[in-house]
């Protein structure tokens, strides 16, 4: 359902990704981790089509995001960090206009503004402006907007990000659920969070993977169970005692 | 016939009601119509009462300067708040090309103005009551002042693109619009081409977005005004497209 093709990406003359590959597939979480700067950001821009590659490319759903933007676009349901959203609008009409604008036709909006109403608990706060929001809410509009036109592919860049524990609790709830007839991945650098609801991960550090495999084939290489020592050791490159890589 | 992608007519349907929701909209209006009003009757020379005359001449002579003030202020958001928030990156992640985007935004705001001008027909309808004027050249005069805005709004899109303060966008489209206001105005053109060959004032003067507006105003549409209009229009938007497309990751 996606496949990343040795993507990468150059800024001026700071290559911010150098080649990464990797596939996912329906009824997966793929966890992308890395430490702050490492290009999860920027690899997620490119598959959602914000950026274009300097080399390599993404299929979605077959669709290449650089030769068939707005088709492949077309199945991807994207969280940004940090989800922006515009403040003056009220949740229900932000919803509309993203329906709208995902070619969602006119008499089925009600009914999909409905399911992803619900199934991200903004019943309550539909009538309420975006600005009045607090972060956690702010959270799940954002994933409500992604999930509008019940995209085959989801991506999330650090959706728990900044939410307090009962929020993350329902929100990787949410993702799970999700995640049975959806291919998801998930950008985050919460360690606990792969364990819990990620299939697969993918560590990668300056711009390059660095580790593909399950979350606890990670933590098998420590011996004290720590997936942070496996982290850190592949991540800084440096012996951490405890760890065989 | 053109097809109007459904993206743009959506885009431009949030935008233009945007401006109705926010103070910005508001504010611009108010502003607008009480100095356009203040400006045209105030006593001077020049003025509406001291021209004797049913004609909206002075009216008309004060929206470039209205205008070169107030559309940079609408302007200045288009982009630069977009990318500032990060919304930027919502949007063109969805099924509608850059390009739609900087024409559905620009539209919008175009229309906004158009929704300012049409605010002001209390002043056609007070010409019409004190005489019998030239309907012909009152109109022509709204042509020319819509299409002034759109090529402001153009230029102020531009720069809205190139950076993400909303105040430094503001200032720069000022400075812009004043540029080109003033371009083929003669001590601007005596000064240049005390440096500059012929040739090169010549296209200055030819810039002139007030001398093409002046020309309108007074009742002479040629195709040549439009035609600059146009390829003002067309060239600033254009820009905007390749300065977004390159800087819409910073």
């Amino acid at each position: 359902m996606l496949e990343v093709k040795e993507v990468s990406k150059t800024f001026a003359d700071f290559e911010a990704v150098k080649g990464i590959s990797f596939q996912a597939n329906r009824g997966e979480v793929l966890g992308f981790l890395g430490p702050n700067g490492a290009g999860k950001s920027t690899t997620m821009k490119v598959i959602t089509g914000f950026l274009d590659p300097s080399g390599g490319e993404a299929l979605i759903c077959g669709k290449s995001i650089t030769t068939e933007r707005k088709e492949a676009q077309r199945f991807i349901g994207y969280a940004p960090e940090n989800a922006p959203l515009y403040d003056e609008m009220y949740v229900r009409e932000f919803l509309t206009f993203i329906a709208r604008m995902r070619e969602i036709e006119s008499e089925r909006i009600p009914d999909r503004l409905k399911e992803v109403l619900t199934m991200c608990s903004l019943n309550e706060v539909a009538f309420q402006k975006i600005e009045t929001l607090s972060k956690g809410y702010k959270r799940r509009v954002s994933l409500a907007q992604a999930l509008i036109h019940d995209p085959k592919v989801l991506i999330l860049d650090e959706p728990t990000d900044g939410l307090d524990p009962n929020q993350k609790h329902d929100m990787r709830e949410l993702i799970r659920k999700l995640a049975k007839e959806k291919c998801i991945l998930i950008s985050t650098h919460i360690l606990e969070e792969v364990e819990e609801i990620c299939d697969r991960c993918i560590i990668i550090g300056e711009g390059k993977k660095l580790f593909e495999g399950a979350p606890h084939d990670l933590k098998s290489k420590s011996n004290k169970g720590k997936i942070q020592d496996v982290f850190r050791a592949i991540t800084l490159k440096t012996n951490v005692s405890g760890v065989s890589l | 016939m053109i097809r109007i992608s459904p993206a743009v007519k959506h885009l431009f349907v949030k935008e233009f009601t945007s401006y109705f929701k926010t103070p910005l909209g508001h504010v611009f209006l108010v502003i607008f119509l009480f100095g356009i009003g203040y400006l045209t009757f105030e006593p001077g020379r020049g003025s509406f009462f001291y021209i004797r005359e049913a004609s909206l001449g002075p009216f008309f002579r004060h929206i470039p300067w209205m205008f070169l003030f107030l559309i940079p202020a609408v302007s200045m958001k288009l982009w630069a708040e977009e990318r500032k928030t990060g919304t930027v990156e919502l949007l063109l992640t969805m099924p509608v090309s850059v390009a739609e985007a900087v024409i559905a935004k620009f539209l919008a705001s175009w229309a906004f103005i158009g929704v300012a001008l049409l605010g002001t027909f209390p002043m056609v309808v007070t010409v019409i009551y004190l005489g019998s004027p030239d309907l012909g050249v009152a109109f022509l005069g709204y042509v020319a002042s819509f299409l002034m805005a759109g090529t402001l709004l153009a230029v102020g899109g531009f720069f809205s693109a190139l950076t993400k303060n909303q105040v430094v966008s503001f200032i720069l489209t000022v400075v812009a619009a004043l540029f080109l206001l003033m371009a083929g105005s003669p001590p601007i053109l005596e000064f240049v081409s005390t440096v500059f060959p012929k040739y090169f004032v010549d296209l200055l003067e030819s810039l002139s977005v007030l001398g093409h507006f002046d020309s309108i105003e007074r009742g002479v549409f040629a195709l040549s005004n439009l035609w600059f209009f146009s390829v003002m229009i067309v060239f600033w938007l254009y820009g905007s497209i390749v300065l977004l497309n390159e800087n819409k990751a910073d």
